[in-house]
């Protein structure tokens, strides 16, 4: 088949946005988890969020060695790669703070439940439209602004929602100065996916033009 | 031996033309890396072959009407004298075109040996020459517009587009190459044409005429020139003089070849004819101008800011300046080798047989004396 190999790496690119957008679900529900102290859920979200990590890195290094490899979108492939890293390093951002979650096990009183609840599904919308942007991409370049607006749109909601947590931390006067730190940091780690996110789209704004005919 | 050293100068014509034009069909896709070298080397020359052996003979006849050369010292001179206008004209990067040089040259020779021009064929030419930048413009807009619907409505996938688009550079490649064998032939082998010394040979029940063995010889030529000295070639017009994307460059790479066979191909005169609507004359064409009227075309469709108005006016001149540059040089050098080589240019014009004819110096008209 002629086309055959290039259709096996469409599938492979196909694979590993998949596994970006699956990793959004998992960090979600693990915050869900973490929230209402279901310990044996959690754990298994970050056994599942790891492992869709490791696959995702697998097949980015496997799209990379076949473009360059096969000489493939020669005007493009820079483009296309520094997306994908951008991709990865999203589901890494998410992997990551869910991992700090398990390990430093931070104290979040009931009140402050909601506020990380918001933040995490704004943080998630914002990666999953990225996500469908990056397929639009790859498809339909004329589509990717159908979804950047809405990356912009759950980014900027994330760093609300993140400010106006923060602003609460600080002002709880039950909480000592080291615990408001840590929170704080957990606050900041879980907008950045939001933060990635919005890296993505700006970047496919840019490359979006640059791929018009 | 002989036949071979005076056919020389149109097979560096030919050469030249390898070396430059197939940087037009293949060189985004080589510079881009979408196409190999190799690739783009072999599908160029086989069907650069093709084309001239196939379809050369079009083009040849309108620069027959021009002036026909009847004699091979003449024909070699002339064609000299093109190839050196263009290397004239490229050492000093001015817009050149093989097939003004020849229509210079050819002028410079029937005002040497007396001959008429015939104004209908020169103005033919000249009309050519300004309508098929303006045709390809107009062809590739059409083309670019056609493609962006397509694509808009398939939505391939990038990697998917990408092969396509490479399968397409090829496929389009072969067809550029094919229309600039048939068009531009005439500027490498056209000059000898009435005085080709080959005779018919048959190979496996094909009969080659001595003009298809002339054009044979003018396509190998242009292949060799193809492959020893097009990559570099290739490689400068992919790496930034244009800057295309792959699938604009395939709608260049069309319109090119289109208004290149539409300049060349006598099927579709015969078929208008016969449909009684008006021909399309049969001219070599400047391959490099059309694809600048492409590449133009597209630029209208984004504002024109991109367009650069000084480059076309370096092109209006040099429709001027080549072919006359190309015709002093070779009144000039036709009078050294009759006078200094003692060779005969042309035929002696009927009534004036078995007289020697001796060209001093032009009148005031600027046609030469021709003492008997």
């Amino acid at each position: 088949m002629i086309f055959g190999k290039t259709k096996q790496l469409e599938l492979k690119m196909d694979q590993f946005l998949d596994k970006i957008s699956e990793g959004g679900i998992i960090f979600k529900q693990g915050i869900k988890c973490y929230l209402n102290n279901e310990c044996s859920e959690f754990d298994r979200y970050l056994d599942t969020i790891r492992r869709l990590e490791h696959e995702a890195d697998e097949l980015r290094k496997n799209i990379e060695i076949s473009l360059y490899t096969q000489t493939l979108i020669p005007e493009s492939r820079g483009d296309v790669l520094s997306l994908l890293e951008s991709c990865d390093d999203a589901i890494d951002r998410a992997t990551d703070t869910l991992v700090e979650f398990g390990v430093e096990n931070p104290f979040i009183p009931e009140e402050f439940h909601d506020g990380f609840r918001s933040l995490a599904k704004s943080a998630v919308k914002a990666q999953e439209e990225m996500v469908l942007a990056m397929r639009a991409f790859m498809r339909d370049p004329m589509g990717v602004r159908n979804y950047l607006h809405k990356v912009n749109h759950w980014e900027e909601e994330s760093d609300l929602i993140a400010y106006n947590l923060k602003h609460a931390i600080f002002q709880n006067s039950e909480l000592s100065l080291s615990q408001k730190i840590h929170l704080r940091y957990f606050t900041l780690h879980v907008d950045l996916l939001a933060d990635k996110a919005q890296d993505v789209a700006d970047r496919l704004a840019i490359y979006t033009i640059k791929r018009s005919m | 031996m002989l036949v071979l050293f005076f056919l020389s100068s149109g097979l560096f014509l030919g050469w030249s033309l390898g070396a430059n034009d197939a940087a037009n069909i293949f060189g985004t896709g080589v510079g881009t890396k979408m196409v190999k070298f190799r690739t783009a080397a072999i599908v160029a020359s086989i069907f650069v072959i093709l084309g001239a052996v196939i379809s050369g003979a079009g083009t040849t006849h309108t620069l027959g009407k021009l002036g026909a050369v009847d004699m091979i010292a003449g024909a070699f001179m002339v064609a000299l004298s093109a190839a050196v206008t263009v290397m004239a004209m490229t050492r000093y990067s001015l817009p050149v075109s093989t097939s003004q040089a020849i229509v210079g040259a050819i002028i410079g020779w029937n005002l040497f040996v007396g001959r008429p021009t015939d104004i209908n064929s020169l103005y033919k030419i000249a009309l050519t020459w300004v309508m098929s930048p303006i045709l390809a413009a107009g062809i590739s807009i059409l083309l670019f517009f056609a493609m962006r619907t397509m694509l808009n409505h398939w939505k391939l996938h990038l990697l998917r587009l990408d092969a396509y688009t490479r399968v397409g550079l090829i496929v389009v490649g072969a067809f550029g190459a094919y229309s600039l064998g048939a068009n531009n032939i005439a500027n490498v082998m056209g000059v000898f044409v009435p005085v080709a010394p080959f005779d018919p040979i048959t190979v496996l029940g094909i009969t080659f005429s001595g003009t298809q063995q002339l054009f044979l010889l003018g396509g190998i030529a242009i292949a060799v020139g193809i492959g020893t000295f097009s990559k570099r070639v290739m490689l400068t017009v992919g790496d930034g003089v244009v800057k295309l994307t792959p699938q604009t460059a395939l709608v260049v790479v069309l319109a090119q070849a289109m208004v290149l066979f539409l300049f060349a191909s006598r099927g579709l005169e015969s078929w208008l004819l016969a449909h009684q609507l008006p021909t399309i004359p049969l001219v070599p064409v400047s391959s490099s101008q059309v694809v600048i009227g492409s590449v133009i075309g597209l630029g209208m469709l984004r504002g024109g800011s991109g367009i650069k108005f000084r480059l076309l006016g370096r092109i209006a001149i040099g429709w001027v300046a080549t072919p006359v540059l190309a015709a002093l040089i070779a009144f000039v050098s036709l009078f050294f080798l009759q006078n200094v080589f003692n060779q005969q240019v042309s035929k002696p014009i009927a009534g004036t047989a078995g007289t020697s004819r001796q060209v001093t110096a032009p009148n005031y008209a600027g046609i030469p004396i021709i003492k008997e």
